[in-house]
């Protein structure tokens, strides 16, 4: 029996391994409790160098949220653009603004921060040179055109509707009325920056320096990023743990299984999969909450067949075929609500969120069979909807919204989904306008304002109207409410012009999506704000 | 011999050109990179076009093939989107990988030839019948559902081990995944071991080392062994480069952040540099893992000569 000594040398040699494994793996979490604690949390890897005018997505914004306050700050709850930097933002007639900002605060570094310090940041995001992906945002100041033309060489450096006028206080002009611009300030874009951004820029991208409740420890691209309390720090919202350590994990339900063996103490987007086990996982440590994010149905009225007078019929019909009630239980196990707007319910009712769509968006399967009909029904006979097939779980849904249509047309071949390889295709072939049919479009809002919602991407040839959709008597209304000075009237207006759009069903609202978010039973007072980002500052240490 | 590897060698060329101009090629239908990058909101016309200069997308792409190769050969493997040099990258992700493929290998070896040599030499044993069985269930179970389950049982449920590994990824912590990794090209050794070896055991050059009375150890060993070896070792050699670029699956369960993940970010995210970059070392892998076995061939038996 020599063989079987040689296997049982070869088991024993395993077990050893294994509890040598065991003794390596057992350091978990990390610190101690209470205001010096660090909270772990998990993190994808940013996908563009972290700059606050050129980070556009969830993960890079999360780091922006902690090192950065600018002018404004959206309330965590409420999502109110409060002053934080701004002592006061004064207009007489919503083109011109004077903006004073608050003395007394710095940069971790040191650096006073000044007028200066937020014009020259903003004059950086806009230029082209800089090769900025959130650039746009500064689109609505005067002098855009010349450091950021649609063709050609920057002809000037910085914006002309931008005025350093004293230590503290600057002008800026805007190319039209825009009243209520200054609740888009609280957008990390317009964040100030230290002089060392431009005098050391690659030294600063390695290790970001910025104003706001954490410094950055140190950073391993791609692995992990520890952020500290900045001691310091002179705003009011001081963060209330010692600081939190991003790790960047391969799989959501990797950083879900580590949260559920004790070594993670935040998890903020709680894979689907795992939405059965939650409850009996952590119990009350999950959090489901409405954000800033409507799916919507696209359509392409660049394409002649799908822009033919009376189609509106057909888009409306087309909405009131999705069961969108049943899709948001069965697929999305409730981590959607069924829209009802073009907006969010981030919004509140003040900000302009409202059953606007009413009938439309209810599921009524006989309407619908006769509003596509008397629509002139599907052109074609069949219908695809294109959506990208390598993130986001998007085929589930997008194949349960064929059925329901089809179900509720009586016809098996009404609609089927269209799968593109990646997204990068998909979205150039969405904005390239090459895309045949509906297709699905996801909007994340930048700032919680119903501008947002509305004119990024239904105006004529906004930023994000990749439908091309145009009516002349949304975009009259739209700048009628960026002119009216009074909040409430604006919003009114933008209500108005969104009934427009559910006149013409311009794209089906779908539903909104939910931030989830999982914690450990070390940690408390875990909120998730109106973009679905963790509020980490305010996050305690049991 | 010496003129055989330089022949081997002066084939690789073709080779690496062949396969580094075929997945650049592949990589470029897939589209327009910039527009991903943007996220739902499409790129302003001005930053992408300025953004497709600053990578080299606006040329036409056998250009950008000669500019990239030529850069390539300077150690330059360009910047993935993220602003970081993909060679940067790799210094982070090749490590990991090794150190992963190390282990798996060793696995492979160890527990597999071992296996295979003692089910091989008793045949219809119960001990054969049961690690047969056993491969079989290896072999018919996804990685993926192995994965998940020892990562559940020894992470969460025992909590024997930390279910994801540190960004460091030290050797220790990296014996479960290497196994998981391991599991499937494991078996295969096993079972090639075990054919082999049974085929090999009623040999002539065995019966007549048993005759001369030569010790059971030293003819299993120096004999049987060593012939019976030859298909295991190509089969292990070919599974280096396999390992190595198709980690995936382990690599995303157990959080190791090598060279199967940097892959499939670099293919999501459409990023060209880092795909491309992260193939051709991996067909240099291949090509130098295929050479390594072609050369153990003499070493293991003396009867094949090369000209």
């Amino acid at each position: 029996m020599r063989g079987a000594t040689h296997a049982k040398w070869a088991a024993l040699a395993t077990a050893v391994a294994l509890a040598a494994t065991a003794c390596g793996g057992g350091d978990s979490g990390g610190g101690g409790g209470g205001a010096d604690g660090i909270v772990s949390s998990s993190w994808g890897d940013p996908q563009n160098p972290l700059e606050p005018a050129n980070t556009n997505e969830v993960q890079g914004g999360k780091v922006l949220s902690m090192i950065f306050r600018g002018l404004k700050q959206y309330d965590p709850k409420t999502g109110a653009a409060k002053d934080m930097l701004a002592e006061k933002i004064e207009t007489t007639d919503s083109q011109n603004f004077t903006i004073t900002v608050k003395s007394g605060w710095t940069f971790s570094n040191g650096e006073k921060v000044t007028a200066k310090s937020f014009v020259d940041a903003w004059n950086y995001g806009a230029s082209l040179k800089n090769n900025q992906k959130n650039a746009f945002f500064f689109g609505q100041i005067e002098g855009y055109d010349k450091v950021h033309p649609d063709k050609g060489e920057p002809t000037a450096e910085t914006m002309s509707g931008l005025k350093v006028t004293g230590p503290q206080t600057f002008t800026v002009k805007l190319t039209q009325k825009f009243s209520t611009w200054p609740v888009t300030l609280g957008y990390a874009a317009f964040s100030p920056l230290p002089q060392v951004f431009y005098s050391d820029h690659a030294g600063w991208l390695s290790k970001p320096v910025g104003n706001g409740p954490y410094t950055i420890d140190s950073y391993s691209k791609g692995s992990q990023m520890s952020l500290r309390k900045w001691d310091a720090y002179p705003g009011p919202d001081k963060a209330q743990n010692g600081g939190i350590d991003l790790k960047v994990y391969t799989d959501n339900n990797t950083a879900y299984t580590d949260l559920t063996a004790g070594n993670l103490d935040l998890v903020d987007d709680v894979p689907a999969s795992q939405l059965k086990n939650v409850q009996a996982d952590l119990g009350g440590r999950y959090l489901n909450v409405p954000a800033g994010i409507i799916q919507t149905l696209s359509f392409p009225f660049y394409d002649p067949a799908w822009n033919k007078p009376g189609q509106e019929k057909l888009r409306q019909g087309l909405s009131m075929a999705i069961n969108r009630q049943q899709i948001t239980e069965t697929i999305f196990q409730k981590t959607r609500t069924p829209a009802v707007d073009w907006t969010s319910p981030v919004l509140g009712k003040e900000g302009g969120f409202k059953d606007v769509c009413g009938d439309f968006c209810k599921y009524d399967a006989a309407q619908a069979k006769k509003l596509v009909a008397e629509g002139g029904g599907i052109p074609g006979g069949t219908m695809t909807i294109s959506y990208n097939a390598d993130t986001g779980s998007h085929k589930e849904w997008v194949d349960a919204v064929c059925n329901s249509i089809n179900n509720a047309l009586g016809n098996n071949k009404a609609c089927v989904g269209n799968p593109i390889g990646t997204f990068a295709d998909f979205r150039s072939q969405a904005s390239t306008q090459k895309l045949k049919g509906p297709f699905r479009a996801g909007w994340q809002m930048d700032y919680p304002l119903i501008q947002n919602f509305l004119q990024p991407l239904y105006y004529t040839d906004a930023s994000s109207n990749d439908g091309k959709y145009s009516n002349p008597e949304f975009d009259k209304l739209v700048n009628q409410a960026n002119a009216e000075s009074d909040i409430g009237k604006a919003v009114g207006l933008f209500q108005q012009a969104e009934g427009v759009l559910r006149d013409d069903m311009g794209a089906i609202p779908l539903w909104y999506q939910n931030g989830s978010a999982g914690y450990s039973d070390r940690v408390t007072n875990v909120t998730l704000n109106p973009f679905s980002v963790p509020v980490y500052d305010q996050i305690k240490l049991k | 011999m010496g003129r055989y590897v330089i022949r081997r060698l002066l084939q690789m060329i073709p080779v690496f050109f062949g396969a580094t101009l075929l997945i650049f090629l592949m990589v470029n239908v897939m589209g327009d990179p910039i527009a991903g990058l943007c996220g739902d909101r499409a790129c302003d016309p001005a930053t992408a076009a300025q953004l497709q200069k600053e990578y080299g997308l606006d040329k036409p792409v056998w250009q950008q093939y000669l500019t990239y190769m030529g850069n390539v050969f300077t150690g330059d493997f360009g910047t993935a989107f993220n602003g970081q040099p993909v060679t940067e990258l790799m210094a982070d992700a090749f490590p990991v990988t090794i150190r992963l493929t190390i282990v798996a290998i060793l696995f492979e070896i160890v527990i597999g030839i071992t296996l295979g040599v003692l089910t091989g030499l008793k045949r219809g044993h119960p001990v054969d019948t049961s690690v047969l069985l056993l491969t079989l269930v290896v072999l018919s179970v996804p990685t993926f559902v192995t994965g998940l389950l020892i990562q559940y049982l020894l992470g969460v449920e025992w909590g024997w081990i930390n279910p994801a590994v540190s960004p460091e990824a030290p050797f220790n912590e990296l014996i479960v995944p290497g196994l998981v990794l391991a599991s499937v090209s494991l078996a295969y050794v096993t079972r090639l071991t075990r054919t082999s070896i049974a085929e090999n055991k009623r040999a002539d050059y065995v019966r007549t080392a048993v005759a001369k009375g030569l010790p059971r150890r030293r003819v299993i060993s120096r004999h049987l062994l060593r012939n019976s070896l030859i298909p295991v070792v190509t089969f292990i050699g070919a599974d280096v480069g396999a390992l190595m670029g198709g980690a995936i699956v382990t690599e995303r369960i157990f959080n190791i952040h090598g060279v199967g993940f940097q892959l499939y970010q670099g293919i999501v995210r459409q990023n060209t540099q880092t795909v491309v970059g992260f193939v051709t070392i991996l067909v240099l892998v291949f090509l130098l893992a295929n050479l390594l076995v072609d050369l153990l061939y003499a070493v293991l038996d003396p009867r094949i000569r090369y000209a």
